[in-house]
């Protein structure tokens, strides 16, 4: 949207302030996240900027609050429980997700809309009716407040996205390569990891990366579902928020921002390597 | 066609096209049922105990086992109390429940119906004990006057069923009157439909202010170049992959009482030191972080569509004498209804039933329905009656979610 040679002063002021109005939404956007930052750094505990921060005086900075999340044990479980349900609700989550979105772009496959609606179904039903419901359900199953009881719940609002991303890898999917693969004398196992895996890997790895961060962040199901043995990081960042509000938040938020700088650039390549290699895009 | 075409083994061709479209529908079918099977006990189920919830009421049948028995034969409409048979099973009922210790339970339960409930039961259950002969009602009477109420025996008449609609009706500040009819609770106890509306019209603006934003900004991603536009993309993307707390936490450094905002505005001198702006705990908070939070939600969709609007169409327009306002309202705007459709239910279905920004940046005010469920879960322990709230949340939403599979199609649902 190149502003041609011809235009006119008031093309050209318009051009002008709609550019300067979009740069102010970027800075909403983006602004609120990177402002955290330095506030992270701040000697007092307060959660804005101090005269000696401003004038960039090297004693209104400090670490000290890294060092307290890095040093207090309670903290320290958090990051254990944390990654440890998110990796077991991501594993189940992929696997199941993957099978399913196979199946489901089959070209036989009955009752297809009305399936991708249930399966779709985690990501749209408010969490708290599905945290209010399985913490109603998995204590009568015995397993609230237990490690599976929030794997289990993790996993069930990880696989839409499993799901979306895999099916859409498949959409571009071309099936006579599994042909030429079977008349070439492979079998269906074969044919499964030497043809279909490679294929699908991508959105199969970004799908894993979509589930593993919503059980990193989701906060709601824990809360309900799990007890203080299951206290993970977002839960000691709301009940932080809630109760004591200290500059140690920020500093676990900045290093949650870094974490998700990390996995957004990989699903990015991710995603231009199978659009490049489907020849989907010249990007 | 005289004779039917055969495979070689000599089965027709339409049987054999049969089976072999069977067996693939079947192996398509199990690819799923591993995913089936393990949300229906994770997830589905789940939903289905909180339906079962919202109208669940065996407390009074199991506490007041034979009480429930013998009050079949009393006529509630009549101005009689029920006779001396009734309340010695009453008593030998409330004798048992609270050797069991299970009045407690009762209490809880009829208190929602009938404030003071809770404290009637509580005071009648050791005294009961006293009472071993006739006269029953005379004795029960003299522990408190309440059980000469015949309102109080309508009530455990009323609630004695396994099922009940209380729950709903007090979901939507309805109540049923001693008489069993439905009417409307006092006025200073209508709470739930102005919460509703307040969540409503909250994710409503919420949803406004999403597309005022994002509009602009899918517009210029779609008309950049891609090298460009690519770039800018991750600033949109960003947010969306940062964690919620953190762009929560973020806006209550920004927009507290001592926070980045008020401390910028005071020394540029825009408000004085004691004029500080109260922008959090109250709908402002609110509105301004969930704006935030949801607008990549609103800009992914609305992109998505503009990118495949021709730019040519716009040149057209111009060409044949429209100025750019009237080129964009009549040509580009309409092209774009879809876009702007999917993208606002999308952000209007999640700001309805979200929680954890309301909760720790609304306040008092600024709070939405989902608030009010978490609180009767954890809080009151009026199951019920979060189920109810939350069953008609979920109804709300699930007529939301129809209308977005009318217009976009679920299977074009896209990530990042």
């Amino acid at each position: 949207m190149a502003l041609p040679v011809h235009a006119s002063s008031g093309e050209r002021a318009w051009y002008y302030s709609f550019r300067v109005l979009c740069a102010a939404i970027f800075v909403f956007l983006i602004g609120p996240i990177f402002v955290i930052v330095p506030l992270s750094f701040n000697e007092l505990p307060y959660f804005t900027f101090t005269p000696e921060m401003l004038s960039f005086d090297p004693d209104g900075y400090s670490i000290k609050w890294y060092e307290e999340f890095f040093t207090e044990q309670s903290w320290q479980d958090a990051v254990a429980n944390s990654f440890f349900i998110a990796i077991f609700a991501t594993l189940i989550s992929t696997t199941l997700g993957t099978l399913a979105a196979l199946g489901l772009s089959q070209p036989y496959m009955p009752f297809r809309t009305t399936i991708m609606a249930v399966l779709i179904s985690p990501m749209i039903v408010p969490l708290i009716i599905s945290a209010a419901g399985m913490y109603f359900f998995y204590t009568r199953m015995g397993i609230s407040s237990t490690h599976i009881g929030v794997i289990v719940a993790h996993a069930a609002l990880g696989t839409p996205f499993v799901v979306i991303t895999v099916t859409a890898t498949l959409v571009g999917f071309d099936r006579s390569l599994i042909r030429a693969a079977a008349s070439l004398g492979a079998g269906p196992t074969r044919i499964f990891f030497k043809i279909i895996v490679p294929l699908i890997l991508p959105g199969v790895i970004s799908g894993a990366l979509f589930a593993f961060i919503t059980s990193f962040d989701e906060v709601v199901v824990v809360l309900f579902v799990g007890s203080v043995e299951q206290r993970t990081i977002p839960w000691k960042m709301f009940s932080g928020i809630r109760e004591e509000i200290r500059p140690t938040i920020l500093a676990v938020a900045t290093i949650l921002v870094c974490i998700s700088i990390a996995l957004l650039t990989t699903v990015e390549l991710l995603r231009r390597r199978s659009e490049r290699l489907r020849g989907m895009s010249p990007g | 066609m005289a004779h039917e075409l055969t495979t070689a083994d000599g089965v027709p061709l339409r049987i054999s096209l049969e089976r072999a479209l069977l067996r693939s529908r079947i192996r398509a079918a199990l690819l799923v049922v591993p995913l089936m099977a393990f949300l229906l006990f994770a997830f589905i189920l789940p939903i289905f105990d909180m339906l079962y919830r919202s109208v669940e009421n065996s407390i009074v049948a199991q506490v007041l086992p034979e009480t429930v028995v013998v009050l079949r034969d009393w006529d509630e409409t009549g101005d009689a109390l029920p006779d001396e048979t009734v309340f010695e099973t009453a008593v030998a009922d409330i004798q048992a429940a609270f050797k069991a210790k299970t009045l407690g339970r009762l209490a809880r339960r009829l208190n929602y119906e009938k404030p003071g409930m809770a404290s009637l039961l509580r005071k009648s259950g050791r005294r009961s004990l006293r009472i071993t002969e006739a006269p029953w009602s005379e004795q029960l009477i003299k522990i408190d006057r309440k059980w000469g109420d015949i309102n109080l025996w309508r009530l455990i008449k009323r609630e004695s069923d396994h099922v009940t609609e209380s729950y709903f009706l007090a979901a939507v500040d309805m109540r049923l009157d001693d008489l069993g009819a439905v009417s409307w609770q006092p006025e200073n106890r209508q709470i739930y439909l102005q919460l509703f509306w307040k969540t409503v019209w909250m994710s409503g603006l919420i949803t406004i202010l999403c597309l005022l934003l994002g509009y602009p900004v899918a517009f210029l991603l779609a008309t950049l170049p891609l090298r460009t536009s690519n770039l800018l993309m991750v600033l949109v993307l960003l947010p969306f992959w940062t964690s919620l707390l953190v762009r929560t936490t973020s806006w209550i450094a920004l927009l507290q009482h001592e926070g980045v905002l008020n401390d910028l505005m005071v020394v540029v001198g825009l408000i004085s030191d004691d004029g500080r702006l109260q922008m959090i705990h109250n709908k402002i908070g609110t509105f301004v972080a969930m704006t935030h939070i949801l607008l990549p939600f609103m800009i992914l969709p609305l992109y998505s569509v503009m990118k495949t609007i021709p730019p040519s169409y716009m040149r057209a327009a111009r060409s044949l004498g429209a100025t750019p306002f009237t080129a964009f309202v009549r040509v580009y705007l309409p092209n774009t209804v879809s876009g702007i459709g999917a993208g606002s239910i999308l952000v209007f279905i999640l700001s309805i039933g979200y929680y954890i920004t309301p909760a720790l940046v609304g306040g008092r005010t600024g709070t939405f329905i989902s608030n009010f469920i978490a609180s009767h879960v954890s809080v009151t322990l009026n199951w019920g009656l979060a189920a109810a709230l939350g069953v008609i949340l979920l109804a709300l939403v699930l007529a939301l979610y129809l209308l977005y599979d009318r217009i976009v199609g679920i299977d074009n649902m896209k990530l990042g």
